[in-house]
């Protein structure tokens, strides 16, 4: 009853790496690290680790020290990862012998109440030896993926203790922006919901949320100055919005994981939900001579369009604190302006004919400036660069249609501009196979350009779009195949191109992301020691 | 109806916003975009055979309003199946509000709706019995002030009748509980509306299937088959072998069903009208059986040696067929339905090939080389031992293909792509009874509303006589395994296999998709309010968003 070629046919290989995959839990080993670091030598030799002897701790040349808010509250949380099954009732009838094992981390700066950007290094080196982890960074960014990693090097034998094998790692990442995507418009997504998804993009060293906070069905961001645009175009006023103080929850708890929240309020077309709070935004569309009760995109042609869109962004960028915006510009539909009398007269008067890209970019550029007046980089999505004539005025070009993405990646970067990539990486797709390689077999630079244009792609992006997703399905619907591009924009593309290499340690990794309470899917059959324990 | 269902309007019609998604694979451009509008029917769903609902409306008190059992019912205070399904729906209905109103003062009298009577109305109530193929699940639901009535000559339809009367009730705009005056008679189209889960390529916990067997009660689906074991692992812990699961499962001890769990799964379903049919399939799809039974599968050759690997079930051993008839015995006893599936598809012939006894075991009997017979003569003998169980059993359409000859009450289960309805003609011709799974595989996946796709479905379209027709008694979703486990399983099944559970319950002309879309865009809020993480058809939001993290 199971259609052919589904199962079985597909991937002989499969079998293979089961068998593979029992042999080695014989072993009590890790199958290693995801996303796998640069440099990574472990051996065979296996330290015991007793929870009632475990300490983090900082290193005399550390410039951080106890007290730092980060690495404090993060020790906190790592031990909990480490040691899944402590509870300190039942160590503490335990007669402790074991000589005490510590971690030490010691970083070059003391950047702990700050927020991580876009310059940060997230650089680490990690010995692990007999009693002693060394753990070594720059910063208290790279300090956190270093912590991580060494979460991940700890496992246990079947009596439930605890083992870390000597290992020598220096790791960095390969691109500096590696983001996920959440759409909070299309569906409203609970604070709860956002928090985890922090949480299992810390696990797989992603360090940028995208919040697409707003968009055409609804505006849930409580505005302070305009606190109409939520009170009207929120799905509902009182249950279905973040308020600052939200905001400001998810900011911290995405500080706190050395990952930056990238807000996009998105203009002049998907505003359609703006328009309900903030009168004569949007242009109205004409039938014939008459206007029609319909509304396009945001007007360009008004003084107070702009007056309203700098008051915004100021508040949004005052709000939050990184130092890019994510201004959109995409897929705007130009029948409503050309049915628009006024707007017709607008583009005759600054000279564009009938080329309503004209108009987008004299829109674009202006919120370009706003922003850009505010101390802000700003980010927009490809088609802003397809229509733009005045390039320089842009920074940082998105990259997501379909179809030759390299192509366009090789257009920006010969224009100077910086890329995210994004087109590979559209997970709110789930078919039409189940089958999570052709998210990792993506390579973002194998275009044809010079070093200098490949050091302008700044990195990617997982889209996880709304339409189809809400809080029931994202989280197995994003991992575990956002891991995959994880590790594609964390690690070394020569050590990470094999598919059937990676497929075992990816289905640990799934399964310690079930451990702690990840709702994250399965790659195929097969089972977790400890399955989801949710329904 | 203005005045009739105020029920929150939940999705905002939004008809351009697909985002930045031009570029997706859409294999269903048909699908339209559709905009959400209130049903006169509300949120009903599968939606019943008649409904007359009327503009006057109720309020219902939780401090005051009672589900009892009507004087003249059959089904009397000792009817455990009945109480437990009061409970569970008075919770429903109220949950959320119970704690609120406890003052009676703001009685209005007149427009309260005080009580649901529930009255069996046959002499049997069939209390204590397990659901059937047979059983009747009719009810006529009648609310009117100052008490509801709900009729069913058995408790299967009461139970039917309390999910509907629970789909009524509505919160006003001041979060009062309403229902509408309504008459409703009401019966299922099919008799056979199933859903198919897999725990043997995942082990699903079983939380998990306690969680699905509820929603499919929701849904008025009335088949749990349990694709229980399979090569993968053998979850099914038996108290004959026990070293099947032994060795069998993923994990002897964390990824098996007990005895205690199977019995708890059965009692469950069978206190929602729900029969579990068990599948056991040989020969193919077995290699997890290998494990902990010795010589049940055949040795596989590479030339004149055996490989080391196996194949399907030894059919030239007498041991097997020992094997077979102690362990359907032991199922047969297990499993109260009177149903067994025997599976029997997907028989992979290249091990009995490479295999010299198989081959003279052929030569002997005559077979030639058509592996066909071979299978046929195993199936043929499984057969035998199961009817001496007193099982009737349900087979995949490969034996009735492969000419296998079968009981006259075999169910034969058509699930072949592309080419059901033609199959759907010769097994009906050839007098069996059928159900049809085909065009609802749910574990295949693609991007957009494919629901519709499901919903679309007619299962009598295929040629044949009236007669013929009659002999479609169902069908069944299917969600294999390969690729979900208890993380993804829900938010897959629900609400996809609520367009299967309509399609299979109401009448045949209730094919408006807008009018779907309407009810189901609430029903699935419903499934999410009740606690189940039901996925949204499409942009949009419920009152009450799921909170399961």
């Amino acid at each position: 009853m199971y259609v052919e070629g589904l199962g079985r046919h597909t991937c002989p290989s499969f079998h293979l790496l089961l068998l593979l995959i029992s042999l080695q839990v014989g072993l009590h080993s890790v199958e290693g690290v995801w996303p796998l670091p640069q440099s990574y030598v472990p051996s065979p030799e296996q330290y015991r680790l007793n929870p009632q002897a475990f300490y983090f701790g900082y290193g005399k040349q550390s410039a951080a020290q106890s007290g730092c808010t980060v690495l404090d509250s993060a020790f906190k949380r790592y031990f909990s990862l480490v040691f899944p099954d402590f509870s300190s009732g039942y160590g503490a009838l335990r007669f402790s012998v074991d000589k005490p094992f510590i971690v030490e981390v010691t970083v070059d700066h003391n950047d702990c109440e700050g927020y991580p950007n876009e310059d940060s290094s997230e650089r680490y080196s990690l010995t692990v030896s007999a009693g002693l982890a060394s753990l070594n960074a720059d910063t208290v960014w790279g300090a956190l993926r270093g912590l991580e990693t060494f979460s991940q090097l700890v496992y246990q034998d079947d009596f439930g203790s605890y083992f870390v094998n000597k290992t020598d790692i220096e790791d960095f990442p390969r691109f500096q922006f590696r983001a996920i995507l959440l759409d909070t418009s299309r569906h409203y997504l609970p604070v709860q919901t956002i928090l985890k998804t922090l949480d299992a993009m810390a696990y797989n060293k992603f360090n940028v949320f995208h919040w697409h906070i707003v968009d055409d069905p609804s505006f849930p961001y409580q505005s302070r100055t305009f606190p109409d645009l939520s009170s009207k175009g929120a799905f509902h006023p009182m249950t279905h919005i973040y308020t600052q103080s939200d905001v400001r929850r998810v900011i911290s708890h995405g500080r706190l994981r050395g990952i930056r929240i990238l807000p996009e309020f998105d203009s002049p077309g998907h505003t359609k939900s703006w328009g309900k709070g903030q009168p004569d935004l949007l242009t109205p569309c004409y039938k014939g001579s008459a206007p029609s009760g319909a509304y396009g995109p945001v007007n360009p042609t008004l003084l107070s369009t702009y007056e309203f869109m700098a008051g915004l962004f100021k508040e949004v960028s005052s709000v939050f604190p990184d130092s890019y915006i994510h201004l959109g510009g995409d897929e705007v539909d130009f029948t409503c302006w050309r049915s628009n009398p006024d707007v017709r007269a607008f583009m005759q008067k600054m000279g564009f004919g009938a080329d309503f890209t004209k108009l987008e970019a004299f829109y674009m550029e202006n919120i370009v400036n706003i922003t850009s007046s505010l101390n802000k980089t700003s980010i927009v999505w490809q088609d802003v660069f397809d229509y733009h004539e005045r390039r320089s005025s842009l920074s940082v070009v998105e990259v997501w249609k379909q179809g030759c993405y390299l192509c366009e990646v090789l257009r920006v970067t010969k224009a100077g501009l910086k890329v995210i990539l994004a087109s590979p990486w559209y997970l709110d797709q789930p078919g039409p196979t189940h089958n999570w390689a052709r998210y990792y077999t993506v390579f973002p630079l194998a275009f044809k350009g010079t070093e200098e244009q490949k050091k302008l792609v700044i990195g990617g992006e997982v889209c996880m779009w709304g339409e189809y997703v809400d809080a029931t399905n994202l989280n197995p619907r994003l991992w575990p195949r956002a891991s995959a591009a994880a590790e594609r924009l964390w690690s070394d593309e020569k050590q990470t191109f094999d598919v059937n290499k990676a497929f075992p340690r990816l289905k640990d990794f799934r399964c310690k992301l079930l451990r702690r309470g990840i709702q994250a899917e399965p790659l195929f059959v097969g089972h977790c020691k400890h399955e989801y324990q949710g329904i | 109806m203005s005045n009739t269902l105020k029920l929150t309007v939940l999705l905002l019609a939004l008809s351009s916003c697909r985002g930045l998604q031009f570029n997706h694979i859409d294999d269903y451009e048909d699908e339209s975009e559709l905009v959400f509008q209130e049903s006169e029917y509300g949120s009903l769903w599968p939606l019943p055979q008649k409904v007359q609902i009327s503009e006057v409306s109720f309020k219902l008190m939780s401090a005051s309003f009672q589900i009892v059992d009507a004087k003249e019912s059959s089904a009397g205070p000792s009817c455990s199946l009945l109480k437990d399904a009061y409970r569970r729906y008075f919770e429903y209905m109220f949950g959320s509000t119970k704690r609120q109103q406890h003052t009676k003062s703001r009685r209005t009298g007149l427009s309260e709706l005080i009580e649901l009577q529930v009255w069996i109305t046959s002499p049997d109530s069939e209390c204590d019995g397990y659901p059937s193929v047979t059983s009747d699940e009719s009810y006529e639901l009648s609310v009117d002030q100052p008490i509801a009535v709900l009729k069913a000559p058995k408790v299967w339809g009461a139970l039917r009748g309390l999910e509907t009367f629970s789909q009524l009730v509505y919160e006003d705009e001041y979060g009062a509980k309403s229902i509408n005056g309504t008459q409703i008679s009401d019966f299922p189209r099919f008799a056979h509306r199933g859903i198919l889960l897999d725990t043997s390529r995942h082990y699903l916990p079983i939380k998990v299937i306690l969680a699905n067997l509820e929603t499919m009660a929701w849904n008025k689906i009335n088949v749990f088959h349990w694709h229980i074991v399979d090569d993968q692992s053998f979850p099914y812990l038996s108290r004959t072998f026990p070293q099947l699961s032994q060795k069998g499962a993923y994990h002897p001890y964390t990824h098996v069903y007990t005895p205690a769990d199977v019995k708890m799964v059965i009692e469950f379903a069978r206190l929602r009208g729900i029969r579990v049919i068990p599948e056991f399939d040989t020969p193919g799809h077995t290699q997890s059986w290998g494990k902990g039974q010795k010589d049940l599968l055949t040795p596989c050759y590479s030339g004149s040696k055996p490989s080391g690997s196996f194949g399907p079930v030894n059919p030239i051993l007498n041991t097997t067929y020992d094997f077979m008839g102690a362990f359907f015995k032991e199922i047969s006893t297990v499993f109260p339905d009177a149903y067994i599936h025997l599976g029997g598809d997907e028989v992979d012939f290249t091990c009995w090939k490479s295999n010299p006894d198989i081959q003279d075991f052929m030569d002997q009997e005559g077979f030639g080389q058509d592996f066909t017979k071979l299978e046929s003569f195993y199936i043929q003998k499984l057969l035998n031992i199961v009817t001496s169980t007193k099982k009737g059993y349900m087979i995949w359409q490969e034996v009735f293909d492969n000419g296998v000859k079968l009981n006259p009450d075999t169910v034969v289960h058509v699930w072949m792509g592309g080419t059901s309805s033609d199959e759907m003609s010769r097994v009906t011709e050839a007098g069996f009874t059928t159900i049809l799974s085909a065009p609802w595989y749910l574990d295949y996946i693609s991007y957009a509303q494919d629901w519709q796709k499901y919903y679309k479905v007619e299962p009598l379209s295929f040629n044949g006589t009236e007669a013929q027709k009659k002999l479609v008694v169902g069908g069944e979703a299917c969600l294999w395994g390969e690729y979900v486990d208890g993380t993804n399983l829900t938010p897959r099944l629900w609400p996809r296999a609520s367009a299967v559970a309509e399609r299979l319950w109401s009448a045949k002309d209730v094919t408006d998709i807008n009018d779907a879309f309407n009810r189901l865009s609430l029903h699935r809020c419903r499934m999410v309010e009740r606690g189940i993480p039901a996925e949204p058809l499409f942009s949009s939001y419920c009152p009450h968003e799921y909170k399961g993290l």
